[in-house]
């Protein structure tokens, strides 16, 4: 128990997905103008990392590592090559199956989320997340938090963002750095300040 | 002849898919520590955005528009596997460093759009080169700042010793925080402040109203 915990505040602050990788950034700086929005993404991307990840960490184990297809006599086969190309189906799979339930079942976060949900599939961060799953070769319980607290993390960085620049609205910015340039000052300066989180250990 | 060269050296300034269209920024600023890890990236990307225009362009007659997304991330994904494969095959050490960032070319924004927006529509040869343009284009952001991250910050570049380190005995006192993630936001910021201080055209009206149409061309 003690290893998820300290492998959840590790992810969420330490190797923030946003801000210490980079990963999801295009979405990063165009959906961050407003709070309710920032959120909106940050949420969808919470749920989607935590199904996707375990989903590619079963597809890994049971389909393409060296010898998981042994259950069908075909002990030496080795699927890895074709990893990238399972990941990124299992995602954009995920991710429509998501939409339809939504629609179906919850249709007011379906409404509140609105394009986002389609665009999470080309979002470098949901990706990123199932493929640092496969390069630290963590096992199933570790994949959900680790899906989880990517997630989180992703998340409570854009809404922290978006909220800074909705303040920046009041500050004289100059002409050629206005929009774009100034965010990624800020996403800077953040990034600086996630920094003092590393080295802590659990 | 003057159109074909406009496709391949417009993007490199005038329309430059990382500053003035927001895309493909994630991979342009984890990579960038080394120059020589940025150049290796930078091949993979262009020829990777350069053949998958060419074949959607081939078969931009073939695909149904309502599964067009799939199709084209399904060749996306094969060309990044078969980069991937080579690097590891020929250049392990430096797939070891790249880790995930190449297979994150799958979704960097500049593949999908550049396929979308321009190969759907265009001729083989014409994707072609807005492919290799808009590589380019990605890769001129990359190599600036990888050479100004790895030089100010370490003193060397592609590991040649320019500015000898005080730790080794010479004058210059690297700064650290240029090996550090944040500065790359830093140099892109920079970057982004004089083009635009320059290119007065590229200036943004009014603050956070810009990403709307961003947020379409990604869809």
């Amino acid at each position: 128990m003690e290893a998820y915990i300290s492998l959840f505040v590790k992810v969420v602050f330490v190797e923030n997905l946003a801000l210490a990788f980079f990963l999801g950034m295009c979405t990063f700086l165009a959906v961050s103008k407003k709070i309710e929005t920032a959120f909106g993404l940050g949420v969808a991307v919470i749920v989607v990392q935590a199904i996707t990840v375990p989903a590619n960490n079963l597809i890994l184990n049971v389909f393409l590592k060296p010898g998981a297809l042994s259950w069908l006599g075909l002990g030496e086969t080795d699927l890895m090559f074709l990893g990238l190309i399972s990941y990124i189906g299992v995602i954009a799979a995920m991710v429509q199956i998501l939409e339809m339930a939504l629609d179906r079942f919850v249709p007011a976060l379906y409404n509140a989320l609105g394009i986002f949900l389609p665009l999470i599939t080309v979002n470098c961060a949901i990706l990123g997340g199932s493929l640092f799953m496969v390069e630290r070769d963590y096992d199933f319980g570790e994949s959900v938090v680790y899906g989880v607290g990517s997630g989180f993390g992703w998340a409570l960085a854009i809404v922290a963002l978006a909220g800074l620049r909705e303040k920046l609205k009041y500050s004289d910015v100059p002409p050629a750095l206005q929009g774009l340039g100034i965010s990624f000052m800020t996403a800077g300066l953040m990034s600086l300040a996630f920094m003092s989180f590393s080295g802590i250990q659990l | 002849m003057a159109d074909k060269r406009k496709l391949v050296l417009d993007p490199l300034v005038e329309n430059n898919p990382v500053i003035l269209q927001t895309l493909g920024i994630c991979s342009a600023l984890a990579v960038t520590s080394s120059l020589e890890v940025s150049l290796i990236m930078c091949i993979a990307l262009t020829s990777v955005i350069a053949f998958s225009n060419l074949s959607i362009s081939l078969i931009r007659y073939q695909v149904p528009s309502s599964i067009r997304i799939i199709v084209q991330m399904v060749i996306i994904a094969s060309l990044v596997i078969v980069v991937d494969q080579i690097l590891r095959a020929f250049a392990y050490e430096i797939s070891k460093t790249l880790s995930v960032f190449v297979g994150l070319i799958i979704t960097n924004c500049i593949v999908m759009g550049r396929a979308e927006a321009y190969a759907m529509q265009n001729p083989p040869l014409a994707s072609f080169l807005d492919g290799l343009g808009n590589g380019l284009g990605y890769s001129v952001i990359l190599i600036g700042v990888a050479v100004i991250r790895e030089l100010f910050g370490a003193g060397t570049l592609l590991g040649l010793e320019i500015l000898p380190a005080v730790s080794g005995g010479g004058w210059y006192e690297p700064n650290g925080l240029l090996l550090l993630p944040p500065s790359a936001f830093f140099i892109i910021g920079g970057f982004i402040w004089i083009l635009r201080t320059v290119k007065t055209r590229q200036r943004e009206k009014i603050s956070f109203q810009i990403m709307e149409a961003q947020v379409r061309e990604h869809a």
